[in-house]
């Protein structure tokens, strides 16, 4: 127990003072909170989708949790269930073993069913978003099976450019 | 030539393959094979993988491809299949981690395990293509499409008084790669799971069949992107084999140096994760923040958080900057301190220590029985370890010290990953002081028609396999790419009998096996 107070009072409190300068985050970090009081008036509570990826998205969606970028602290929270989210987070080109479980979770999906397709794969925009193409097995990007809002590219995108869309689609949501 | 010792009727005449790698290929027939899948079991052989090819355009009807690993090396041996009824003997009564690999090869090629017993329901196939389209034929259109269907999978039914099924996902509760889980309990305890993976199935086999040699390795690194460093080496060392390109000496330094790196970082989430399972917040922030200042020195020196496309055929498409080394060596240190102190506090916690200890535990007999590899098997000693045992330069020279455990617990898997993590730090160190200047990048040569290679790869996870073919125009005839998970998802069906539900997800995340690696 010591110990562990010992590494707490160490390590400080990371999102308060990232190591480096990261006036983007900061930056965006504030713009999602003021967009989620005014836009939602609680916070955003978001269901994520892996409808196909190669797990490299999810890494990153892991690392928005991470201290650095503190998304809980933010009042976003990662749901199980789409029947209590606001947005899916999606990533992967949909396989077509995933369509249909896709598709259930989005019609589960109470309103404002916002969707943020994540990566290249997602989107369908990028250096990679032909990577695995669209065949027998895979339908693509996630609007070619379900509306979308936002769509994300990077292979992987960072945990900022996840944050900058995640924002966009609360910002564009009271215009919709 | 008899490379291989064999002790049979029948010796098997092994040739090398071409690359730096100890890897031999045979040819045989039924009779051969399963004699020899035996003898490799006796002598305390591995079941590494098994795949198909579609040789009917060269009028030579399929080829079964089985790959071992001896202490010789990796031992493929081939079966040539006629064209009609290309059946094969079922080899998971010898080795049983043959089960998933032939029910895959099946549903994708048409080529059909036989015998009492045999396993032969659908895999990869989740009923949204139709029976008798096999993608990985060669006439087969990839860009086909056909409306999903649902399915009805027969699962296996526990019988017995008060036990109930609970069925979980593909989609689970929290961000992880979908699969499905089928507990069968009594009260709180498993008394079986049983798996049905395949819903990430993207056809990246039959993809690779569209790419040229040279470009291949982007799709191999995502295959599984945690491990996108280990596949894109993996499919680099067979392109060079089967090519003989070679690889300038600072490019083979770079890729050890990424492929500890990749190493390094993923065992410190996992470190994190495994905390938070059992119930300690703090374990997760305190790792998290480690692994985020790792990824993002990746991003710094080498453009890129995990490295992807870091490694190209031919050598490498970064390199080190001028004062990376001194930074490299300061984190070393910094992340040597940080993880000590932390490796004090799980320790001495109680708390966590009590859900660690004998909990999903995977016996070394099962783990043996099964061909378990990799971090998995090396926490229920199994010493397999390819930066030992089979070493592509620069581990020949680096002495890679293989930690193992007995106890097969989610501790073992735990205290493996400190270990592992202190060796890959002491291994950064060692290849950036003896890092050789020089070229980053050598051509790769063409490629004859039906030239073959493999790659053989230790990654965090276990040993990722890729065997590849040349098209003799400039393009890949066939590419299988192997994910140790194959072999260790059967063995987590094992772990978690006997546990109650509730420790399911701190088990699972022991394991952190691939789902994408396997479903292809
Ligand atoms: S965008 Fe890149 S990281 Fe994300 S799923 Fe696709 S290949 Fe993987």
């Amino acid at each position: 127990m010591l110990h562990m107070l010992k590494q707490i009072a160490v390590t400080g409190i990371k999102t308060e003072t990232p190591p480096i300068a990261d006036e983007a985050l900061r930056a965006s970090a504030q713009r999602l909170e003021r967009a989620m009081l005014a836009k939602l008036g609680r916070a955003l509570v978001i269901r994520q989708v892996d409808a196909g990826s190669c797990n490299g998205c999810e890494l990153e969606i892991h690392a928005l949790c991470n201290p650095y970028y503190n998304l809980e602290a933010l009042g976003i929270r990662f749901a199980a269930s789409p029947k209590h989210a606001d947005m899916l987070l999606v990533t992967g080109p949909v396989t077509k073993n995933m369509e249909t479980a896709l598709k259930r979770a989005w019609e589960c999906t109470p309103a404002p069913k916002l969707v943020v397709a994540v990566g290249d794969c997602g989107s369908g925009c990028g250096n990679s978003s032909a990577i695995f193409g669209e065949s027998y097995a895979s339908s693509g990007r996630v609007s070619n099976v379900i509306p979308v809002d936002v769509a994300i590219p990077g292979c992987p995108p960072t945990p900022l450019a996840l944050m900058q869309g995640i924002l966009t689609a609360i910002d564009g949501q009271a215009k919709g | 030539m008899q490379l291989i010792d064999q002790t049979l009727d029948q010796p098997l005449e092994f040739e090398k393959l071409p690359g730096g790698l100890a890897t031999f290929r045979a040819r045989t027939d039924s009779a051969g094979l399963l004699a020899f899948a035996a003898h490799a079991k006796s002598i305390g052989g591995r079941f590494v993988a098994l795949w198909g090819s579609d040789e009917r355009d060269r009028q030579a009807g399929f080829a079964l491809h089985v790959a071992f690993a001896l202490a010789e090396g990796l031992a493929l041996v081939s079966l040539p299949l006629p064209a009609e009824n290309p059946d094969y003997p079922d080899l998971a009564g010898i080795f049983p981690a043959a089960n998933r690999q032939q029910r895959a090869t099946f549903d994708l090629l048409g080529i059909r395990a036989i015998g009492t017993d045999c396993d032969n329901r659908p895999w990869l196939r989740h009923a949204n293509w139709p029976a008798d389209f096999f993608p990985l034929r060669r006439d087969a259109d990839a860009s086909r499409q056909f409306p999903p269907q649902p399915e009805d999978y027969p699962f296996v039914r526990v019988e017995g008084d008060g036990v109930h099924e609970i069925p979980v996902g593909p989609i689970h509760a929290g961000i992880i790669e979908p699969g499905h889980f089928r507990f069968s309990i009594v009260g709180e305890r498993v008394m079986r799971l049983e798996q049905r993976l395949g819903w990430v199935h993207k056809g990246i086999e039959k993809r690779f069949e569209s790419l040229k040699l040279h470009e291949g390795y982007r799709l191999a690194g995502r295959i599984s992107g945690d491990s996108t460093v280990t596949y894109a080496w993996a499919y680099c060392q067979a392109a060079e084999s089967l090519s003989g390109c070679a690889v300038p000496l600072r490019a083979q330094w770079l890729r050890a140096l990424f492929l500890e790196r990749e190493r390094v970082g993923n065992h410190l989430g996992d470190l994190g994760y495994l905390g938070n399972d059992a119930a300690l917040a703090f374990g997760l922030a305190q790792f998290m923040r480690l692994k985020e200042d790792w990824l993002r020195l990746n991003a710094t020196l080498f453009g890129h958080r995990f490295m992807m496309d870091a490694i190209v055929p031919g050598g490498v498409s970064v390199d080190l900057p001028v004062g990376g080394g001194e930074t490299l060596l300061a984190q070393c240190s910094a992340i040597e301190r940080e993880v000590r102190v932390l490796k004090n506090i799980y320790d001495d916690h109680a708390g966590l220590q009590d859900r660690f200890l004998t909990t999903g535990r995977l016996l070394p007999k099962i783990a043996s029985e099964l061909s378990v590899s990799g971090l998995a098997g090396r926490a229920s000693s199994q010493v397999w370890d390819l930066r030992q045992q089979n070493p592509l330069p620069p581990y020949d020279m680096l002495d890679v010290r293989v930690a193992t455990h007995r106890n097969g617990d989610v501790a073992a898997r735990v205290t493996l990953r400190f270990e592992e993590i202190a060796e890959s730090l002491r291994l950064i160190r060692d290849i950036v002081a003896a890092m050789p200047a020089g070229e980053l990048r050598a051509t790769l040569p063409p490629a004859a028609n039906g030239a073959f290679g493999v790659g053989w790869i230790e990654g965090w996870r276990g040993d990722v396999l890729v065997a590849l073919e040349a098209d003799g125009a400039g393009g890949i005839r066939r590419c299988h790419p192997h994910d140790p998970s194959w072999q260790i998802w059967p063995a987590l069906e094992h772990a978690i009998m006997g546990n109650i539900v509730p420790d399911f997800p701190l088990i699972n995340k022991s394991f952190n096996l691939s789902y994408s690696g396997v479903d292809l």
